[in-house]
């Protein structure tokens, strides 16, 4: 594992000590100071919210929402239990930056998840682990382990009266429990099928019971935030996107790789990080926020920066920041075609218009790309993007509709072109 | 029907739940009864549930929503390979083509000797290390081109 870029999360971070995950590196480094400053200086629950705030820090799971909002949310007084989820499930196609997080640096998830638990008052906490990372998972209880020992995580948290708890539970293969409700479903022991919301999780979460749910970079940046300031991690960004980001960027490039660079760092820029265009081909698409992400042409992509604000501007998302770089050689209707199936294969069965209009989608850009399309397949497509994207529980159904209308947006011809003459101008993928 | 090493990591699961939440560890004692047998038979899955202490539905439900249990035999090794788009603009079709080719079956079957068998799988979230194959469910391997996969398969003969 190798991150090639190193920001707040990954900072300090020396991959060739094969003991870097470990928690007396991670204290060497400057770990759990954060928490012990809120500890020893007796910093309010307010006074973290207020600088988590400040920081401009956005949640990384793809939705992007401000974190020091979502932590307000969480009612302070309330009798009962509360909970703390992470959500590390990365199953967007594309991301692999939790991944790396729980791998290489799972310290930073758990001091983040302790400080947020202590900032909402929280006493257990739960981290989701997608299914086929295994030993991730393993390392995770390792690290988990390390933590308790060393009397960070348990009761009388560093001799105070804090206590919180941190388990890892461990998915088994289904993308739906990405979706924070599914989630919640899931950790109950039971089908990740998203919930109908509201209510949201804050008030009606785990077990019924008031719940935050952050994703797994979303808290590793905590930490610094705390140590540092809220103004010093915004500054790494630029206005309303603060701190650094990890881009996982996977594709034709000569170096994929996860990439902690500031928000507002110019997509050429990355690019040249990632040593350039693999075979030296030229350009010709990138999905810049994981699979579900419309994709946007050379010459838009280009022209924009790393950050949520630009990328929503050009027509696509952030999201996960997962960036799928694509090069001259790649038939866009193939690509479509194998995302269409996975968002068709994933799809939880719950809503109608997801679980039949997902695989209507798969069908006809299938047909496509065997050369059996029909001159009113595009219109078809369009027509079936718009009975599905917002008419579903959760936003699956719109994450199988993005990818299709941005290839019908700017790759129009090459399905055209499919369609009029049975071939296609591209190699399939292989 | 399960190992008492089974038992124990179940135990293990059933602890971090709160004690009337014991229906969150079913995920990960199927898990576990599935590693040690290899695949979830009906009954199986109903010793699980009742260990669990919940209704064999519930445990039904979750073994056929996710896809990584196995609910038919499988071969020794379970190869898995990612074909999802960003493994696949790295080779991923490649491999999964001549891993095809090396053992005669194609996608869901299993080799006549009962040693391999081979899925197709989505994203594992490890696209920068592509092509990515998982191994038995857990093991994840890297690179995956087709001198990776000689290698590997030496090694798991
Ligand atoms: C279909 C679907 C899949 C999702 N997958 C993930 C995921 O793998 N990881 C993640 O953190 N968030 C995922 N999300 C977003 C979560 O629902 C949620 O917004 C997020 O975990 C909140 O954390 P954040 O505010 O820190 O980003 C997904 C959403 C949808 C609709
Ligand atoms: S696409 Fe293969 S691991 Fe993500």
């Amino acid at each position: 594992m190798t991150v090639y870029a190193k920001g707040v999360v990954f900072e300090g971070v020396d991959f060739d000590n094969p003991n870097h995950w470990r928690l007396e590196e991670y204290v060497k480094r400057g770990g759990y100071a954060a928490l012990k400053k809120i500890l020893n200086e007796k910093i309010t629950q307010d006074e973290i919210i207020a600088e988590m705030k400040t920081s401009a820090l956005r949640g990384r799971g793809g939705a992007g929402f401000p974190t020091g909002l979502k932590w307000s949310f969480m009612p302070r007084n309330f009798p009962g239990q509360k909970y703390l989820v992470c959500n590390t499930d990365e199953g967007e196609p594309g991301t692999f930056k939790d991944l790396d997080i729980i791998v290489s640096n799972p310290h930073a998830l758990i001091e983040g998840m302790i400080i947020g638990g202590y900032a909402m008052g929280i006493t257990v906490g739960y981290n989701y682990i997608h299914g086929e990372v295994f030993e991730a998972y393993e390392r995770f209880e390792e690290a988990l382990e390390e933590a308790r020992a060393a009397g960070f995580l348990g009761d009388n948290i560093l001799g105070t009266d804090f206590c919180f708890q941190l388990h890892a539970h461990h998915g088994y293969g289904a993308y739906i429990c990405g979706e924070e409700t599914a989630l919640l479903e899931s950790l109950e022991g039971k089908k990740g099928q998203p919930r109908f919301k509201p209510p949201f999780p804050a008030s009606y979460g785990l077990y019924g019971k008031p719940t935050t749910i952050n994703n797994t970079e979303t808290f590793a940046s905590v930490p610094y935030i705390i140590r540092e300031g809220g103004q010093k991690f915004l500054e790494l960004g630029k206005p309303n996107n603060g701190g650094t980001k990890l881009f996982s960027v996977s594709g034709h490039v000569n170096r994929p790789g996860n990439y902690e660079i500031p928000l507002g760092t110019p997509f050429s820029e990355l690019l040249e990080m990632c040593g350039g265009m693999r075979g030296g081909k030229k350009l010709k698409a990138v999905i810049p926020g994981g699979s579900s992400a419309p994709v946007l042409p050379a010459d838009i992509m280009m022209q924009c920066t790393m950050d949520y604000d630009s990328i929503a501007k050009a027509g696509s998302m952030l999201g996960s920041g997962a960036v799928i770089v694509m090069d001259e050689t790649v038939c866009m209707v193939s690509a479509l075609e194998r995302l269409s199936y996975f968002y068709h294969e994933e799809s939880c069965g719950q809503c109608t218009p997801c679980r039949e209009g997902t695989g209507w989608l798969y069908r006809i850009v299938h047909r496509i790309a065997h050369g059996e399309g029909r001159p009113e397949d595009l219109d078809l497509l369009a027509s079936i993007g718009d009975n599905i994207a917002g008419r579903t529980i959760c936003a699956l159904g719109d994450a199988a509709v993005f990818p299709v209308r941005g290839m019908l947006k700017h790759f129009r011809s090459e399905f055209e072109y499919m369609i009029e003459h049975k071939t296609r101008q591209f190699a399939a993928l292989s | 029907m399960l190992s008492q090493e089974s038992l124990a990591l179940i135990d293990r699961e059933l602890a971090k739940y709160p004690a009337d939440q014991r229906r969150s560890a079913i995920m990960g004692a199927l898990r576990i009864a599935q590693t040690e047998k290899r695949y979830l038979t009906n009954e199986l899955i109903e010793f699980v549930a009742s260990y669990v202490r919940i209704p064999p539905v519930a445990a039904y439900e979750v073994a056929t929503f996710y896809n990584m249990y196995d609910r038919k035999p499988v071969g020794k090794y379970k190869l898995t390979v990612c074909t999802n788009l960003p493994c696949a603009l790295s080779g991923g079709y490649t491999t999964a083509d001549y891993l095809k080719q090396k053992l005669g079956i194609g996608f869901g079957e299993t080799t006549a000797d009962g040693r391999f068998t081979l899925a197709e799988g989505e994203c594992m979230g490890a696209c920068g290390y592509a092509p990515v194959m998982l191994v038995n469910n857990h093991s994840m391997c890297n690179h995956m081109t087709p001198d990776a996969i000689d290698k590997k398969l030496a090694e798991l003969e």
